[in-house]
């Protein structure tokens, strides 16, 4: 897949912008959620290692797909899951249902 | 140009809607009410991008897949359902360097098949993966160094040793050397060798010399990293989700670290340069002349259930005697007997952004009830009792009046101006910048001396038996 280069750049460069506005307004209460959901979608590198890993011959890359594919899964479940637990518990008052 | 044609190109649309979910999901993670159905999108966001994956035509070796996947999977599901929540930091800390591991490693596996299949490919590819090399790694140790300090499996004491800062910048200079011989003028495996052993070594070097007090700042920095070198990641295997997606988490991080060196009057450039074990070595400590007043749990009790208002200012030392269902149910009481009560948070409270909420809410303290510091300062002034409970330096009116004091500048909760303070504290010791905190040795603080979830215990029997 060859995008050119300036096209990937501009991409970049937008997303980060987008991440500013979104993120400025995300209270500080919320900032642990927050920085371990972003780092769930961080995972996101779990798509990267299914298509290093994609090939049938094993080799080396291959291998080394394989570690990353591991590594990136656990970021990504873990991530996500932990950050549910801790936003289950915010609550505007107690007793109601999260 | 027909860069993506058929199949390829439905999966780039599928992409484009994860992105889209990432971003709806962090917008929705702006107020507590909404946060779990904007996790839950972000999540759904990256589980169609992974099915999308599976129809690519590059993948084929779904057993491995399957097999990788199951065994990230049963890892991070166990680990996020048994870590205690005043862990979180470290938990975070290692999803944040197993990220940037997973990011370092593709880029590997990529120098490894451009290597092995002696594949020409452009410059800017052969530098995102240096990128991905050096920033994933980096992410990596220091993510683990990281964990370590904070689960005490190593001193949280600042590690130093002479010219550190000179070998930190020697080392990025190497480092430098190597990507743009690597990427300039020739592939050699050895020299690639060296850049990841560089790397490695990079990340523990920048980590160790900072101490526990600081790694808020440390984790929302790595926390960038990991973004960034998924983005890297991304440009190297030509891949638009993967730049989308680090760059939101390379910003998240990157403005969670700006307000964090806010909240401790530090620069970026100060913390991004390594220099922050110098910072926070105090000068020597003047012999204290001054007397504090100490308070028994039976006079604070009273204190508290007469007062009409309330303000909690938990920090570390909360944390650490997870105190905060102790904290919650004198909140209660007084409550029921009609005192207004409020909890300060100062933006470093814990050892994560944000990371003393978390506590609280576990503690199923409303979050209408948690004022960050521009919210509530202003309101100390009209408040009876405010009782400091293991936070320190946040709390230090040296920070506002005195110029030659190392916290001056910091911004800081302004408990003094409260009627009455009740410290909670094991002893006179100084916080983490090494000074006395004029607030302990004023007319109106009385000081709680003891373990704070033992001194909160004994406030809730004794405004019980009022």
């Amino acid at each position: 897949m060859g995008i050119p280069l300036v096209i990937a750049l501009y991409i970049f460069v937008l997303a980060i912008f987008v991440g500013f506005e979104v993120i400025t307004k995300v209270p500080p209460t919320l900032h642990t959620p927050l920085m371990s959901g972003a780092n769930a979608i961080s995972g996101i590198t779990i798509i990267g290692a299914m298509v290093v890993v994609g090939p049938r011959d094993a080799n080396l890359a291959v291998a080394l797909g394989f570690t990353a594919l591991v590594l990136a899964t656990i970021n990504v479940v873990g991530g996500f899951m932990v950050t549910d637990r801790m936003l289950q518990m915010f609550r505007r008052r107690p007793g109601e249902g999260a | 140009m027909a860069v993506f044609e058929g199949i390829n190109l439905v999966i780039q649309y599928v992409y484009l809607a994860s992105a889209v979910l990432f971003i709806f999901g962090i917008k929705l993670l702006g107020s507590p009410a909404t946060a779990r159905r904007g996790n839950f999108l972000a999540a759904l966001g990256m589980f169609i991008a992974i099915v999308a994956t599976l129809v690519n035509e590059e993948v084929l070796n779904y057993e491995m897949i399957a097999i990788g996947i199951a065994i990230g999977a049963v890892i991070g599901a166990v680990l996020a359902r048994t870590i205690k929540m005043t862990a979180m930091p470290q938990m975070v800390a290692i999803f944040n360097g197993v990220g940037g591991g997973a990011s370092a490693v593709i880029a590997v596996s990529e120098f490894v098949r451009i290597w092995d299949g002696d594949i020409s490919v452009e410059g800017h590819v052969k530098l995102t993966i240096m990128l991905g090399v050096l920033i994933g790694f980096v992410t990596l140790t220091g993510s683990l160094i990281a964990f370590a300090k904070l689960q005490d499996l190593m001193t949280t004491r600042p590690v130093t040793y002479p010219l550190q800062n000179i070998v930190s910048g020697l080392m990025f200079l190497a480092i430098v050397g190597m990507i743009v011989y690597l990427v300039g003028f020739e592939f050699n495996i050895y020299v690639f060798y060296a850049l990841v052993a560089l790397s490695l070594i990079l990340g523990i070097q920048l980590v160790i010399p900072i101490g526990g007090a600081d790694m808020p700042v440390v984790i929302s920095l790595l926390n960038s990293y990991s973004g960034v070198a998924a983005a890297a990641a991304g440009f190297a295997l030509g891949n638009l989700a993967l730049i989308v997606s680090g760059a939101l988490v390379g910003a998240a991080g990157l403005i969670l670290t700006n307000i964090m060196t806010k909240a401790m009057n530090r620069s970026l450039a100060n913390v991004v340069f390594g220099a922050f074990g110098a910072v926070t070595a105090g000068g020597p400590v003047a012999v204290e002349t001054r007397t504090a007043r100490s308070v028994g749990a039976e006079d604070a009790a009273v204190m508290l259930a007469y007062a009409r208002s309330v303000i909690f200012v938990p920090g570390y030392g909360l944390a650490v005697a997870q105190a905060q269902h102790q904290v919650r149910e004198l909140a209660d009481l007084l409550e029921g007997k009609g005192v207004r009560v409020k909890y300060a948070i100062h933006p470093v409270a814990g050892r994560m952004p944000g990371h003393m909420n978390v506590l609280l809410a576990e503690a199923n303290v409303p979050y209408d009830e948690l004022y960050d510091l521009d919210e509530i300062n202003d309101d100390f002034r009209n408040t009876d009792v405010a009782v400091v409970i293991g936070a320190n330096d946040v709390t230090n009116p040296a920070a506002r009046d005195q110029p030659d004091s190392p916290v001056y500048g910091m911004p800081i909760l302004n408990v003094d101006q409260a009627q009455h303070v009740i410290v909670l504290k094991r002893s006179m010791s100084p916080g983490f910048a090494g000074i006395d905190n004029d607030l302990f040795f004023k007319d109106n603080t009385r000081m709680l001396f003891g373990d704070a979830r033992r001194s909160v215990t004994s406030l809730v029997s004794e405004v019980k038996g009022l």
